[in-house]
């Protein structure tokens, strides 16, 4: 196990950690924390982006006759003369609506933010294993992101080939103008991305791995710190074939070669491209694009995990089985990608193999809705804005996990397929669950980020009014989806079986709108309290992990003094015997006798060594200042 | 004038929600509130969980009820069939799951709400409760898989071989259609060889095209075995027919396919839905390019006999353009001559 060096030279060296001027503290920081709030504010920046585009084409889906002309001051000519918006740039809506909320905010805005701010904290640790590759991590996504958006004031639009950006449309600039300059700036936006993912990635490994506190063995971590780790290992090993994806496709689109392209006639000319698969895009990107799906859930249901053990002041029901399913989840996510290909044209031979491993994918998720519904059982719940949004989030995660199963079954997937219950699915499933996760999470660390508490009553009209909202915009879409309606239509009126629900469509484009307005309340509570909130106090939710035992406003460092030990598990809430409801981590079995189970007190005599082992170290320590 | 009156309220409404804020924020200091550790609003938040699950299940029954015959698409195939019934097994039993998980999330949410004289269970884990919630699940997950995975080997299986072959070609933005003719074989073709006359790259000297014909419609026989071939000629294309339950990439540079039995003629869906302007439709649902929400074809589905007389009024290919045959060989261009006349 690693024990962290406490050295003399370590406190000194934090006693004195009061220079930083404003560009080492604020901008160019390798303080994990800052970091952290760096790539939170980050997301929020790009969340509004990327809700406001998603406002602009449910306008057009809703209210397919409204005049859009006051837009034109945003959009300039991709409004036309009636008023209407461009077919073309309503593909580039889309398709940067997916871009943005699948990697700027759910990726970097919520495994950035909370990876970041919380391992160390968590752990025990002064800092990430290496801050440096750290502050990198955040500059190639700032760098990332200042490409992104370049791309959406190209006079050609950015990207318009869907998230996915499946070649040839990607590949070639005859079939939508997006595929021209704006691709190029996707794909160079995305590997910076990639970079800043595995830099990040590859620093949440290390210090989970390497930094952990004495005591936090890893049948100790709180499984927000597990749910991390795993992410971190998926990130790994999938975003490097997303960038091999992405590198054959530069190669496609700029150097003549033909891994994607065959057999191709356009624009009145036969192209010389054969032998290429188009197919093969869609394998690489979706070995990517499916544990992307995990990369962004999984942190959002660790967030959950420790806010309702938490608020319920109940241990989390079934840790070990937690762990096991999140490994279960990481393992077979890297096996089930071909399940959004079932009639892509592959052979049906691996639609079956596909469709088998995906229902298995099902159980864990199913364990963990069971383990989370346990933890509300009998416990003793308090409604904080976090609690709220993590109930939330295990609603939209059932809502959303049981449409999968339609879709993983192949049978099913034919009529379902591309059409809105797969749009109506991955928003409650992923997107939903994912943005609870990361608004559950600002709720409940906001005092350990800022020293200062959210606004509670603010928090609970947000949470209503999202929940309602989100619940009012992609419920209806099954409905919609059942019907047929394809997705990335920018009308459905010209055939006879989808010219219909323009109420339905109407209806889930104004809560759609509502919803987007009802985040206003957020920001303000979010940015307002940062500055002029109610000071919080050291441990406002009582909890008993580790980020609550340091300072309100932790130095870089973390710990003033030592770093604390650990000596038991994140989870003793209501501990039968204990005074308190919770005993945070740091409090050794042998201080509280009364509340220790019999298996238990067999550690009492192992822990008794370690802390005799410290004292000799403090002793150590304290002989060499003097000398 | 107006913009500016609509400001001037937005000022007025933002600072009123303001004063309010405050006043509620300097309200609960004043009472302590934010001492406690749970307010009334914890109790509100619990009563709102019920509220929300007593008002989403009637929004919900009432709309799928009063909606099913508008969202349940009539179904025109034999496999259609059988997914739809696989589909609505798979409802009823996530739709089981859904309600009862539901009903647990809020009602723990509200019967376990703060109480500062209660404690919660110390209950950490119970390995019985989690065998049985893994396997639970996992039976009935094989067992839908199973069944699914049954529907799925028939549907892909190789198709018969006396089924009726359609090309269907997708390309921005519509999707172009082409027959056999007489002898069931389609002529080899050749994106090389797309020019203005010859739009689908038909290569005439394979003796098996000249009986090739094209349609503005994909009209195919009742109660006999279809095949679709199909292909894409710049990007990718998918074709959907909803009502076949029918879903398929076009991708250029590799073929695919997808066979079935058409169950109803378009007059006897016409005659079940009272609607005689009702038409089969093919739609593309993978997305390429501006056009993708236009590219409509209509499927006419006749009676075999009927189906048999259309096809034998057909015209070929070479025979509405005898120049597609001017740079063949001279051999093969008098077979294809022979042909012409023959069908004359």
């Amino acid at each position: 196990m690693a024990v962290a060096n406490v050295s003399s030279h370590d406190v000194e060296h934090h006693e004195h950690e009061h220079h930083d001027n404003f560009i080492t503290k604020y901008i160019f920081s390798t303080d994990h924390k800052m970091i952290g709030k760096q790539f939170l504010v980050t997301g929020i920046f790009w969340a509004l982006i990327g809700g406001f585009l998603s406002i602009v084409f449910r306008l057009q889906l809703g209210f397919p006759d409204m005049n859009l002309e006051f837009l034109r001051p945003i959009f300039g000519g991709w409004i036309d003369n009636t008023g209407k918006l461009d077919p073309n740039f309503y593909l580039a809506l889309v398709t940067m609506h997916g871009t943005i909320m699948v990697f700027f905010v759910l990726t970097a805005g919520l495994s950035g933010t909370f990876s970041n701010f919380l391992i160390p904290l968590q752990i025990g640790a002064r800092d990430m294993a290496s801050g440096f590759m750290n502050m990198l991590s955040y500059w190639f996504f700032f760098l990332s992101s200042v490409v992104m958006f370049c791309s959406l004031f190209l006079e050609k639009g950015p990207a318009g080939g869907g998230w996915v950006v499946y070649p040839p449309l990607s590949a070639l600039e005859q079939a939508i103008p997006g595929s021209g300059l704006g691709m190029t700036l996707w794909l160079v936006a995305m590997t910076f991305f990639i970079v800043s993912s595995l830099l990040g990635g590859i620093n949440y490994i290390t210090t989970v791995i390497n930094l952990r506190t004495k005591g936090m063995s890893f049948a100790r971590l709180p499984l927000t710190i597990w749910a991390f780790f795993l992410t971190a290992i998926i990130g790994l090993l999938s975003f490097p074939v997303l960038f091999s994806a992405a590198l054959l496709l530069v190669f496609d689109r700029s150097f003549g070669t033909s891994f994607y392209l065959s057999d191709i006639y356009i624009g009145g000319e036969a192209l010389p491209n054969t032998g290429g698969s188009a197919v093969l895009y869609q394998h690489l990107f979706w070995f990517l694009g499916h544990p992307e799906v995990y990369i962004v859930l999984l942190p959002a249901l660790g967030i959950t995990s420790e806010i309702i053990a938490t608020n319920s002041r109940k241990p989390i029901f079934g840790y070990k089985a937690m762990i096991i399913s999140m490994l279960g989840i990481t393992i077979l996510s890297f096996v089930v990608w071909a399940h959004h290909m079932f009639v892509s044209g592959m052979n049906p031979f691996l639609g079956s193999i596909f469709m088998f491993l995906t229902l298995i994918i099902a159980v864990p998720s199913a364990v963990k809705v069971f383990n989370y519904l346990t933890t509300l059982w009998r416990g003793n719940l308090r409604f904080t804005p976090g609690m709220l949004f993590s109930i939330g989030l295990v609603s939209v995660f059932i809502s959303g996990g049981l449409t999968g199963i339609f879709l993983g079954n192949s049978a099913i997937d034919i009529q379902l397929h591309d059409t809105y219950f797969v749009v109506a699915h991955f928003h409650l499933v992923m997107g939903s669950a994912s943005f609870f996760g990361l608004v559950a999470g600002v709720y409940h660390w906001f005092p350990k980020m800022f020293g200062r508490m959210m606004d509670e009553k603010l928090g609970h009209i947000h949470f209503w009014l999202t929940f309602v909202g989100i619940y009012m915009v992609f419920f209806p879409m099954h409905y919609i989806g059942i019907a047929g309606f394809p997705r990335r239509y920018y009308t459905w009126t010209e055939f006879a079986f989808s010219d219909m629900y323009t109420d339905l469509n109407m209806f889930v484009s104004a809560a759609a709108i509502i919803t987007f307005a009802a985040q206003m309340i957020l920001v303000f509570n979010f940015f307002y309290s940062m500055f002029f909130g109610r000071k919080a106090s050291l441990n406002p939710w009582r909890s008993n992990t580790l980020e609550w035992t340091t300072p309100l406003h932790p130095q870089h460092g973390n710990w003033p003094g030592e770093i604390p030990s650990v000596y038991r598990w994140p989870y003793d809430y209501s501990k039968p015997g204990s005074k308190e409801d919770f005993i945070p981590q740091t409090i050794p079995l042998s201080a509280t006798p009364e509340s220790n189970l019999p298996h238990e007190e067999k550690l009492v005599n192992l822990e008794k060594e370690i802390i005799a082992e410290e004292g000799q170290i403090l002793v150590a320590n304290e002989t060499k200042e003097e000398s | 004038m107006y913009g500016l009156l609509i400001a001037i309220g937005i000022v007025l409404l933002l600072s009123v929600i303001w004063m309010v804020y405050r006043i509620q924020a300097l309200i609960s200091v004043a009472k302590g509130s934010s001492k406690k550790i749970a307010t009334t609003s914890n109790k509100v938040n619990a009563i709102l969980m019920m509220v929300f699950l007593v008002g989403c299940t009637i929004l919900m029954v009432w709309y799928s009820i009063k909606e099913f015959d508008n969202y349940q698409l009539p179904v025109a195939s034999e496999h259609g069939v059988i997914t739809d019934q696989l589909f609505w097994v798979t409802m009823a039993v996530t739709g089981f799951i859904f309600v009862l998980t539901h009903i647990l999330l809020f009602w723990f949410g509200y019967r376990y709400q703060y109480d500062d004289n209660k404690r919660a269970a110390y209950y950490p884990d119970n390995n019985k409760l989690e065998i049985i919630w893994t396997l639970v699940p996992a039976v009935v997950l094989t067992v839908l898989v199973f069944t699914g995975w049954r529907a799925w080997k028939d549907i892909t299986a190789p198709a018969p071989e006396d089924a009726h072959v359609v090309e269907i070609m997708g390309y921005q933005f519509a999707w172009e259609i082409r027959y056999p003719g007489k002898d069931n074989v389609l002529g080899d073709y050749d994106y090389r060889l797309i020019n203005a006359n010859n739009s689908r790259g038909i290569d005439f000297t394979d003796k098996n095209s000249f009986d090739d014909f094209p349609s503005q419609q994909v009209v195919i026989p009742k109660g006999e075995p279809v095949l679709f071939k199909i292909r894409a000629r710049d990007v990718l294309h998918s074709v959907f027919a909803p009502h076949m339950r029918l879903k398929m990439d076009a991708v250029p540079g590799m073929p695919t396919r997808f066979w079935f039995v058409p169950t109803k003629t378009t007059t006897e869906m016409r005659a079940e839905l009272g609607d005689d302007e009702f038409e089969y439709e093919i739609a593309c649902t993978e997305v390429c390019g501006r056009g993708h929400f236009s590219m409509r074809r209509v499927i006419t589905v006749l009676e075999p006999d009927e189906y048999r007389e259309w096809v034998s009024e057909q015209e070929s290919f070479i025979k509405r353009n005898p120049d597609l045959i001017s740079d063949l060989p001279s051999d093969l261009k008098e077979l294809a001559e022979i042909y012409i006349n023959e069908s004359k």
